[in-house]
């Protein structure tokens, strides 16, 4: 009898997947500006480095939400007990106000219909357990965030089918797309039970427009499904068009006869709009109170250790910090931004048009060999050793066009994201020179890009 | 939650509209009861005891002591902020290796350092409830099986089942010879599921037990891990109450059995743990799994992505477990403060004839309350428990909601109150029993007059029920509850 479970030796975890094996190369040769200069970059984490300073005063301003007091008293002992899944109400109340403030209060959520989970990773698999079983399957945009196949897939038995998005209208979702995914679905056998976004995208960068959010609606309203949009980004909208949540464009009139409020979830988190991914803050609401009844029996297993309830809730119900906060980490996002999609062109490389997230999405079609998937994991292994960028590679994400690469830029210094472009250019120069050169056995392709540049240098003067 | 009606049913899942969650069971009826009306020694003395909530409070002083006197194992304040940032993003689920050291560390203390434990065997769940989950998502399949050994902690039916698909086999444990599992009653339970056509998984043991408050001797774990090298299957040791061993005989962890017993198949062998009872901190959520399982060390750890320690209780708490003086003072302090707490409690109530069973371990006594039951039966035991609720205003825990398959037990925690609240909680059981040997007594000889044609003055309540040193000086004389619960 074999004896683990079927779930502890499949490999739904997904961690076979490039975009972990990246990870991984990056762990044993990791940069490091003095002691390891040519080290890999890691340019394949979507983490928010950029605002910790604005926390850190803040911190250094009230020790009280650090030392376990409130109003100079011990509360140590009442947060030490504090094992309620309704989660501190304090800390609610401060979270769904900081949530309808990066919403420009245009909407506003009330703490009862929130819960709270260990992370947006707890929350996601959490709602498939809620409103899928075995057979069933989410339909969601692709290219979409590679731990999706886990967090949704793996312990729950449901399935995902993609709705595939293509380059050629900017990958926005489209009622037929919409459609062939579904029948997509039913010819599969699977039961769709309902539509999973993540707006603003993870990978793209960009956010659903009004016209996407309607079609979506629409079509939930007709299907009697789920839609559940996971808003985990909704702080890192740095420009125009500005970003619109599902419950914005729920209140919309047409919609709201239809009732479909119930069917409509929003996953959150703090791991990305205040960069605190170790804190494990994630949390799903809901309009539908059965729904919110037994996410919140099921956050058992999930919970939000009380301390880190205590310290945020005084953290976001301070209005004057929440405000300077999103401001700043919006003004950063947009310049480092800016200097990637310029660094980019110069190497005469282009990004998708995008006003959001913690990374661009890279069209390096134009430098593959053949324009096939092996092609694209050749391009992702040479940018990985011989550039040491770790990027995500486009099929990681479920991609169906091969050559577009996800690079993140909030994850490190100025510094390191102005040497990561530097390498770029580097290789894209001795690739353009790679591939105008006749053909050459591959002994001599083996020889490092640095000399080759080296002592090529005059000749590129020439071709100038 | 209510009723869901059936356009809800279709829109959830089979999982969200069950009762897998466990809530309708009575383990959690006291608790409603409870929130409804919570004591307060001041504010709501009338008000009801939780008696039914397996909560540490006994050393928290010394820990608040500790936290303010090391404001650097908290990353927010001045001394630790330089850290802040780097912990903040820290999500790796193999856990700050400061963390698991010092976990591995204070697991080795608690055992007498009789056993070494192996960092890179930790594994981070959220709470021994998420553990608990986790384990059984490796271990079984949907339909799969784990053995139990009754009474068993409720929480086990909803962690082990609910989301899993997995079910739990009671293996049935008598009080004639003290609740001690046997080969007999294992191989029992074994065959019964072999002929349901059920696979059996893993053996689930707690130990120190809860509701039990007891301890495994030698020879029962060299039998359990026997039984499952036999029978090929895993033994899954819950030992979060590790640390809360007050008296002899000394705790044996199934790792000292695992170093011992040359021939036991190790990758059968898994730990859960937590910091919820032996320090009294539920609130962190501090869980782990412990593995000699390679494979289930590796997947584990990929799946406790899903409840992760937040990494600033992860700093806590390393600071916390790494200080050797505070840690070494701390466990025989807790383990003082929780005997006397014990030795307190059941004299009291061997003083009115009700028996605890023998202990020395938990925050909790298995009391026996079979002499009031009117019948020995299930339901008699529900009526006790509302009487004991609704009247007597103590929520305790009926042993049926612990699986126990015999009528009459109840759980009463002890360790989650102050000294004030114990006197007064033990004050009303006290009046309680009394109360009823009155009335037994009365109804005895009223049976007798009757019998006789006698009539008999009958002795003032008040004599015999007002003994000083047992009343509190502020409470009426409560009318007997069971008078209504009998009429």
């Amino acid at each position: 009898m074999k004896l683990l479970s079927s779930k502890a030796t499949c490999n739904s975890h997904g961690q076979d997947s490039s975009y972990f094996l990246g990870w991984q190369e990056y762990e044993k040769n990791p940069y490091h500006e003095v002691d390891n200069p040519t080290g890999i970059i890691q340019m394949g984490l979507a983490e928010n480095q950029l605002s910790f300073h604005v926390l850190e005063s803040w911190l250094a301003e009230n020790p009280d939400a650090a030392g376990f007091k409130r109003n100079g008293e011990s509360i140590f002992r009442e947060l030490a007990l504090f094992q309620d899944y309704h989660g501190l109400p304090a800390f609610k109340n401060a979270l769904v106000d900081f949530m309808a403030e990066i919403r420009d209060n245009r909407v506003s959520f009330d703490p009862n219909k929130l819960v709270l989970t260990a992370g947006a990773t707890s929350a996601n698999e959490t709602l498939m357990f809620c409103l899928a079983e075995p057979g069933c399957a989410f339909l969601l945009p692709a290219p979409y965030y590679p731990g999706f196949d886990r967090d949704l897939k793996w312990r729950t038995g449901v399935e995902i089918v993609p709705i595939h998005c293509s380059s050629s209208n900017n990958f926005q979702i489209t009622e037929s797309n919409l459609n062939k995914a579904y029948d997509e679905a039913q010819r599969r056998n699977l039961k769709v039970k309902g539509i999973l976004v993540t707006n603003p995208s993870n990978p793209l960068g960009t956010t659903l427009s009004r016209d996407e959010l309607d079609l979506l609606i629409t079509f939930i309203t007709t299907k009697g499904i789920h839609l559940i949009s996971d808003e985990i980004y909704s702080g890192t909208v740095f420009a125009s068009p500005r970003f619109i949540s599902v419950m914005e464009a729920l209140m919309e009139n047409k919609h709201k006869k239809n009732n479909v409020w119930k069917q409509v979830h929003i996953v959150y988190s703090l791991s990305k709009d205040l960069g605190l991914p170790g804190f494990r803050v994630g949390a799903i609401y809901s309009n539908n109170e059965d729904v919110v009844a037994a996410a919140t029996k099921m956050s058992s297993f999930g919970l939000v250790s009380s301390q880190t309830q205590h310290l945020l809730s005084v953290m976001l119900a301070d209005k004057k910090f929440t405000k300077v906060y999103i401001l700043e980490n919006k003004k950063r996002l947009k310049k480092r931004h800016e200097m990637l999609v310029a660094g980019l062109k110069d190497a005469g490389i282009n990004c998708l048009k995008s006003n959001a997230g913690l990374f661009c999405w890279v069209d390096m079609r134009h430098m593959l060999t053949s324009k096939t998937f092996e092609a694209e994991v050749d391009l992702w292994k040479k940018v990985l050793f011989q550039v040491g960028l770790n990027v995500s590679a486009g099929s990681s994400c479920h991609c169906t066009e091969p050559g577009w690469f996800r690079f993140c830029f909030a994850n490190m210094s100025q510094e390191t994201l102005d040497l990561s472009i530097h390498r770029m250019k580097a290789f894209v120069d001795s690739y353009k020179i790679n591939t105008r050169r006749p053909k050459r056995n591959s002994a001599r392709r083996t020889l490092s890009q640095w000399v080759f540049r080296l002592s090529l240098q005059d000749r590129k003067h020439e071709e100038r | 939650m209510g009723f869901v009606s059936s356009d809800q049913q279709q829109l959830l899942s089979k999982i969200a509209t069950s009762n897998g969650h466990g809530e309708d069971s009575p383990y959690f009826d006291g608790w409603k009861a409870y929130d409804s009306n919570p004591f307060h020694l001041t504010n709501n003395p009338h008000g009801v005891i939780q008696m039914g909530l397996a909560e540490n409070l006994l050393c928290v002083d010394l820990i608040q002591e500790w936290v303010a006197k090391n404001p650097r194992a908290s990353i927010c304040t001045a001394e630790g902020v330089k850290q802040f940032k780097d912990v903040a993003l820290f999500q790796d689920y193999h856990g700050l290796p400061e963390f698991r050291n010092a976990v591995a560390k204070f697991m080795q203390k608690v055992r007498g350092d009789r056993v070494t434990f192996d960092p890179d065997r930790i594994v981070m769940a959220g709470g021994a409830t998420g553990a608990h989950e986790l384990i059984a998502f490796c271990l079984a399949d949907p339909g799969d099986a784990f053995l139990v050994p009754t009474p068993y902690y409720p929480g086990f039916d909803r962690d082990l089942r609910w989301r899993t698909g997995a079910q739990l086999i009671p293996v049935h444990c008598r009080s004639s010879n003290n609740f001690r599992i046997t080969k007999t009653a294992l191989e029992a339970a074994y065959q019964e599921a072999q002929e349901a056509k059920i696979r059996i998984k893993g053996l689930l043991i707690t130990n120190p037990s809860n509701p039990l408050g007891t301890i495994l001797d030698r020879d029962t774990l060299k039998t359990l891990v026997t039984f499952i090298n036999e029978k090929s299957i895993h033994l899954v040791c819950d030992e979060i109450y590790a640390a809360t061993v007050f008296h002899q005989p000394n705790f044996i962890s199934i790792s000292e059995i695992v170093e011992e017993e040359k021939e036991c198949n190790r990758d059968l062998i898994h730990i859960i743990y937590s910091l919820s009872k032996d320090f009294g901190f539920p609130g962190f959520r501090v869980g782990i799994v412990y593995s000699y399982n390679d494979a289930i060390v590796n997947i584990a750890r990929k799946m406790s992505s899903f409840g992760l320690v937040s990494t600033q209780t992860q700093t806590l708490i390393a600071s916390l477990l790494l200080d050797e003086k505070f840690v070494d003072k701390f466990i025989i302090e807790n383990r003082d403060r929780l005997g006397t707490r014990h030795l307190d409690f059941t004299c009291t109530l061997k003083q009115v004839g009700i028996r605890c069973l023998k202990s020395n371990a938990g925050l909790f006594c298995w009391m026996d309350l079979r002499p009031l039951l009117g019948e020995r039966t299930f339901e008699a035991e529900m009526t006790l428990w509302h009487v004991i609720i609704e009247k007597v205003k103590l929520n305790v825990s009926p042993g049926s909601s612990f699986h126990c398959s015999e009528p009459g037990w109840f759980r009463v925690c002890f360790a989650n109150m102050d000294d004030e609240t114990l006197k007064v909680a033990l004050t009303r059981i006290v009046t309680f029993v009394l109360q009823h040997k009155e009335i037994e007594a009365v109804s005895k000889k009223k049976h007798c007059w009757r019998q006789s044609n006698l009539q008999l003055p009958l002795p003032s309540r008040r004599n015999t029920v007002m003994a000083p040193h047992m009343m509190s000086p502020h409470s009426p004389i409560p009318q007997s509850p069971l008078v209504s619960a009998k009429n």
